[in-house]
């Protein structure tokens, strides 16, 4: 048997920001401020590929790349083989079907003057505008019940339901239409705990029910672990680790990976508190000037002169598992 | 010695739907140098509890009920007598740095107008206390950032910018209205270090509120979990994770997904959070509980002692683990 198609494989993918530098004349040249930064991988069907990274690491802009809701500046995102950065407009909207979307606030998703019977069936009305009134409801009773909804509310509008409700109406939404990836942009961050739970849960059943791949993207470590089955980790729009679920969260390569663990707070007060030079010091450089080398060197406490020179490479450690730094043999020795 | 003492504080606000009870009935005690956890979700009154204890409640909102500040009650006085008792024995930093500094003045001119306000210092000796607290909170190069204006800090800065202004004056009171929600998880690790350290050097008590049982773990003695604006359990820290003993502590405990834990499903606590228009009438947790009887959908659970801290459910604590 021949090795299984990646579903979706990003190839050498930078998305570039022009930023106007303070003060800037409109004839003066603009800085460029690379969110993205050269990133490759494939996910396979029904798969969960996991995004982290701190805030400004370029995680909602990479998600926002691959479906063309930004232009990307170099870069192919091949799905099922096509590269959706060349495609047409027109074709792009029939892969749309294809590749669905769920962000963070849910509330602020959803529009507020559509009741969510409207809401929900707005991406059918746009991809098959030949179905149905009679049809259309049909699909958008049991796609709400499907997640949790009761069909009796579909007259009411979005801010009658609570946060988790709205993040269900987000993801009826996406599903409506079945597609075959789901991008998750930190669809829990905003919910509180208990319904977090109740949320991740949720995509989780429906993934495996309909077979879906998702990319979900959070700065909750411990969330990730939970879903997905392999991670990506992001510093300043690099790739900096990148393996399985188990291979990552079971021995983290990458220094800054590692402090990443380790800064997640444990609900257990018998666990001594971390002394304070284990912490990450200071905060995320300006991705306008980014460090010269590594870029995580200037937070890094292995970092050496070969790191403000040299740019490491994505090393491949065994066949899953890759890690960008230049010292992560000597690191992980001890 | 207790410096601070809630007893049966409400708080209710006035909206056009009605009367709505954020908070009821809600006591209290801190001790001088301890730290206590208010732990909930949202809409369970721990913000407005905070807002009340410092007289900042929005104007459709009226407490009831005693603030204890060293023996005296703060609650609904004026504001010019409050202001007394404000930054000098009490304090209080919010979750969203950005939103509670105020964009038009230097961080310099905020913090000095603290001090001459309070202290009656002259601008120069208040400026030179501003930087050595600058300095204290570890944000490098105080001398010049001090004349930055707060959307040139980073939101971790921004937050020691805050901290460093609530702690001008040496409150003995400190409240942190959720200091590290709005922050990545590493500069979480920051903040929570330095207000840490801080109480220590400034032997400070601190009221922490927030909704993540994972920081509360590393960082306060005692917690109280709110639920609905009512009290489910008090207790020290180490009981309350080891045995907690309501079923929504529980819940809670289990919901959190963890780092060294499987991939098995999350325990997830079903339905949504109260609605305040529309409160259960007797425990408020009564529809979302595995336990719940008859008699937690009639009645409220009085709060009663329970081994080293306080709960209020129906059910006696042997009777679920």
């Amino acid at each position: 048997m021949t090795a299984p198609e990646p579903i979706l494989s990003v190839r050498n993918l930078s998305v570039v920001f022009d930023v106007a530098r303070r003060g800037a004349m409109p004839w003066t040249p603009k800085d460029k401020l690379r969110a993205v930064d050269n990133i490759s991988f494939d996910l396979y069907s029904g798969q969960t590929l996991g995004v982290v990274g701190e805030s400004g690491c370029g995680k909602s802009t990479l998600a926002r790349a691959i479906i063309r809701m930004l232009p990307a500046e170099t870069g192919q995102v091949l799905w099922l083989g096509q590269d959706l950065l060349t495609t047409t407009d027109a074709a792009m909207k029939e892969k749309r079907r294809d590749l669905q979307m769920i962000f963070q606030d849910p509330l602020a998703s959803l529009d507020p003057r559509m009741t969510i019977g409207e809401i929900v069936a707005e991406p059918l009305k746009t991809h098959l505008p030949q179905m149905s009134k009679k049809e259309r409801a049909a699909e958008v009773r049991q796609v709400l019940e499907k997640v949790g909804i009761l069909p009796n509310l579909i007259n009411r509008y979005p801010h009658e339901f609570s946060g988790g409700q709205c993040q269900r109406i987000g993801i009826a939404r996406a599903l409506i239409i079945n597609p075959k990836l789901i991008i998750c942009d930190e669809p829990v961050s905003a919910l509180d705990v208990s319904i977090q739970a109740q949320v991740i849960n949720l995509l989780m059943e429906l993934q495996s029910e309909l077979g879906l791949s998702l990319v979900f993207i959070a700065h909750d470590l411990s969330v990730v672990k939970h879903i997905s089955d392999r991670v990506m980790v992001l510093y300043l729009g690099n790739i900096v680790e990148f393996a399985s679920s188990e291979d990552f969260y079971g021995r983290p390569l990458h220094p800054y990976a590692q402090a990443l663990i380790a800064s997640v707070p444990v609900p257990d007060p018998t666990v001594p508190k971390r002394p304070q030079d284990e912490l990450i010091a200071g905060d995320l450089p300006s991705p306008i000037n980014p460090p010269s080398g590594c870029v995580f060197r200037t937070r890094c406490r292995h970092a050496t002169d070969i790191c403000a020179e040299q740019k490491p490479t994505l090393d491949t450690t065994n066949e899953d598992h890759l890690v960008a730094c230049h010292h992560w043999r000597q690191i992980n020795a001890r | 010695m207790t410096l601070l003492k809630v007893e049966n504080l409400s708080v209710e606000f006035q909206t056009n739907d009605g009367a709505v009870q954020a908070v009821k009935d809600l006591s209290f005690e801190l001790e001088r140098g301890h730290s206590l956890a208010i732990v909930g979700e949202s809409g369970s009154g721990k913000s407005q509890t905070a807002f009340s204890i410092m007289g900042l409640l929005a104007e459709n909102g009226r407490s009831s009920g005693r603030v204890l500040i060293e023996g005296k009650d703060i609650l609904n006085l004026s504001t010019s007598e409050l202001n007394t008792y404000r930054a000098e024995k009490m304090a209080m930093i919010f979750q969203d740095p950005m939103t509670s500094l105020n964009p038009y003045l230097r961080v310099s001119e905020q913090m000095v107008e603290v001090l001459v306000h309070h202290r009656g210092m002259q601008k120069w000796e208040a400026m030179a206390r501003a930087i050595t607290m600058l300095d204290a909170v570890r944000i490098p190069e105080a001398k010049n950032r001090v004349h930055m204006y707060p959307h040139e800090f980073s939101g971790g800065m921004r937050q020691r910018v805050m901290i460093a202004m609530a702690l001008l004056c040496e409150p003995e009171l400190l409240i942190a209205d959720e200091p590290t929600t709005a922050l990545d998880v590493t500069v979480q690790d920051q903040i929570m270090s330095l207000l840490g350290d801080l109480q220590k050097e400034f032997q400070m008590s601190l009221v922490l509120i927030t909704h993540d049982l994972g920081v509360v773990a590393q960082s306060c003695e005692k917690v109280l979990v709110l639920y609905g604006g009512q009290l489910m359990e008090y207790d020290d820290i180490k009981p309350l994770f080891a045995s907690p003993s309501h079923p929504y502590t529980q819940a809670l405990l289990s919901a959190i997904p963890r780092l060294n834990q499987g991939d098995e499903e999350l325990n997830a606590i079903p339905g949504d959070p109260p609605n305040m228009m529309n409160m259960p009438k007797g425990c408020p947790f009564s529809p979302r509980c595995a336990y719940v009887a008859e008699n937690c959908r009639t009645d409220r659970p009085m709060v009663a002692p329970s081994g080293s801290g306080l709960r209020a459910c129906h059910k006696p604590k042997g009777e679920f683990v």
